[in-house]
């Protein structure tokens, strides 16, 4: 009991940064630091996820939030400009409002949702438990979102991986691998 | 013991939020990456101490990861930069400067 108690004003303290990053990339002009600061909210996010003991989760935002899209946006920064046009000192309260009633509904839900851990919640009380029983028996992998993943439903990933490899084949042969010169700077040097 | 594991990852908790600041606040473009590459080297920190904490051992892959992932986000940031693209080898960007003459001065 006494490290859950600890580890929950970790959490606190991930999602009071998590807080201040958002409100940062909203007000910020300066690109560059907007790109970097998603980059860092991918990060804090993934560490929180590893303290929910969601660790695949984390994985694969810290592959995917931290690593790639990063340098995807850097590389979408280089066809605009480096500050953005300030906003117009208009309101829109209408927009205000919509997200408003969204949160509050959000907030209306909560108390519908499972309690962390209870043992009759849809997560529990169906195949999932199944799954835990057998995984260690019959695979052996420790992860069981593992286990599901690339064994018991291995076929469809491995699908899932041709159908994103046949996609990024494509895209770089219709667009090219990137390492050719460009025509304008061809054009520069003639 | 727990409780002094516990006042550790609160202290890097502390030092990523400084360095947020130093991220928010800039002011050059420099400041911001060496912040950001801080802040990643605190997370992996904050992450080992965490697995420490809760005693699980899985969080230590992540921590690696992550500063692989740090690493390459540096170099790209830094060779966006020097280059103002992400489409070349650096290896072949120098090769090319050589061959340009750029070296012989």
């Amino acid at each position: 009991m006494m490290d859950n108690d600890l580890t929950q004003y970790l959490d606190y303290a991930l999602i009071a940064m998590l807080l201040a990053v958002g409100f940062a990339i909203v007000r910020l002009r300066n690109l560059f630091a907007v790109v970097m600061l998603t980059g860092v909210y991918s990060l804090l996010s993934a560490a929180w996820f590893v303290s929910l003991d969601a660790v695949d989760v984390a994985f694969t935002e810290a592959a995917v939030g931290a690593g790639i899209s990063t340098v995807l946006m850097l590389g979408a920064m280089l066809l605009t400009a480096r500050e953005s046009e300030p906003a117009g000192q208009k309101r829109h309260w209408a927009a205000l409002a919509v997200v408003a009633a969204a949160g509050a509904a959000l907030f209306f839900a909560i108390p519908d949702m499972p309690v962390y851990g209870d043992p009759n919640s849809p997560a529990n009380a169906y195949v999932g438990m199944d799954y835990m029983d057998r995984t260690p028996n019959e695979i052996g992998v420790p992860n069981v979102v593992t286990a599901v993943l690339a064994s018991y439903r291995g076929y469809d990933t491995f699908g899932e991986t041709v159908v994103i490899f046949t996609a990024a084949l494509g895209v770089m042969l219709l667009l090219g691998f990137g390492t050719g010169r460009r025509e304008d700077e061809e054009e520069d040097e003639a | 013991m727990e409780v002094v594991t516990f006042l550790v990852a609160l202290g890097v908790a502390a030092a990523m939020a400084i360095m947020l600041a130093r991220l928010f606040a800039g002011p050059t473009l420099y400041d911001r990456v060496l912040a950001m590459n801080s802040f990643g080297t605190k997370t992996v920190l904050f992450l080992l101490v965490f697995s420490a904490l809760v005693g699980r051992q899985d969080a230590i892959d992540i921590a690696l990861l992550y500063a692989l992932i740090n690493f390459v986000a540096t170099i790209a940031i830094l060779k966006f930069f020097r280059y103002r693209s992400l489409e070349i080898a650096l290896a072949q960007m120098s090769l090319r400067k050589a061959l340009d003459g750029e070296y012989e001065q």
